[in-house]
């Protein structure tokens, strides 16, 4: 069983963790994009 | 579109947490193995996803070579890595799976070293992206994926043509299958699908995104000198 819930443990960490970056750099985006256009 | 994304995202939470309860509780456990072939819900799915981002990476290439089409290119870039993402979880899975099964971790078996170079050959296409300055990457990486493409055919028929180690298939191999096993299976498959779907969507949008700020930032670079003069 150990197995098992390792390969579904780790399945869903990779998903999570590259949501995470995902939700990251859009946020960095957003806030790169709201910065240049106050300075336009 | 963008409203219709979090209702997508929510019908496809929705759709994975029933295809885990169909995989842990429904669906019978196998003689052989036991509990531990229902990594198999998991592991063909994300297979099946990894596959097709890998073949819309494929279609999206050709647009851009054809019509040089810059969102293409940006579907062709996310539709990559998320293929990336999936394939690590195949070679991830696989493993823990061959481990009780049949007492290794690994075995450059030619579905098992197909697979990997794929994935290898997605990384590189992720890195050229990542790190070429050059105008003409998103012609080269282009080309690349539609070389890389023709490994996905090879690492599916590598078990019919070839003596390997990785099982043949049960769905479609003529192998019988309990109909709980079937639908566990066909429910994992459509969820992983959708959400493979969805998070192409995202890193797409995230990509055209930062175009738009890479084009602004060029801009604002061009215009300055001209003000401070």
């Amino acid at each position: 069983m150990s197995y098992l819930y390792a390969a579904y443990i780790i399945t869903w960490v990779i998903h999570i963790g590259y949501i995470g970056t995902l939700v990251r750099r859009y946020k960095r985006l957003r806030q790169e994009m709201e910065d240049l256009k106050r300075r336009n | 579109m963008k409203r219709a994304f979090p209702i997508l995202a929510v019908l496809t939470v929705a759709l994975l947490c029933y295809g885990l309860y169909q995989a842990l509780w429904v669906a019978p456990t196998e003689k052989t193995m036991g509990d531990v072939q229902r990594i198999f819900y998991y592991h063909v799915p994300s297979a099946w996803t990894a596959g097709v981002l890998f073949f819309v990476n494929f279609l999206a290439s050709i647009a851009y070579l054809v019509w040089r089409n810059t969102k293409a290119d940006a579907l062709a870039v996310a539709a990559a890595e998320v293929g990336v993402v999936f394939c690590t979880i195949v070679l991830v899975t696989g493993p823990i799976w061959a481990r009780p099964v049949w007492g290794i971790w690994w075995t450059w078996d030619l579905r098992l070293t197909l697979t990997l170079v794929l994935w290898l050959i997605y990384v590189s296409y992720l890195l050229l992206r990542r790190f070429s300055t050059s105008g003409q990457t998103p012609v080269i990486a282009a080309v690349l994926a539609i070389f890389g493409t023709l490994d996905i055919p090879l690492v599916y028929f590598s078990i019919w043509f070839f003596r390997t180690q990785h099982p043949q298939p049960v769905i479609g191999g003529g192998g019988s299958i309990d109909p709980r096993m079937l639908h566990a299976f066909f429910v994992n498959l459509i969820a992983f699908t959708c959400f493979g779907a969805l998070i192409c969507w995202a890193r797409y949008r995230l990509e055209v995104l930062r175009r738009e700020v890479e084009e602004t930032q060029a801009l604002e670079s061009l215009l300055e000198p001209r003000s401070a003069r």
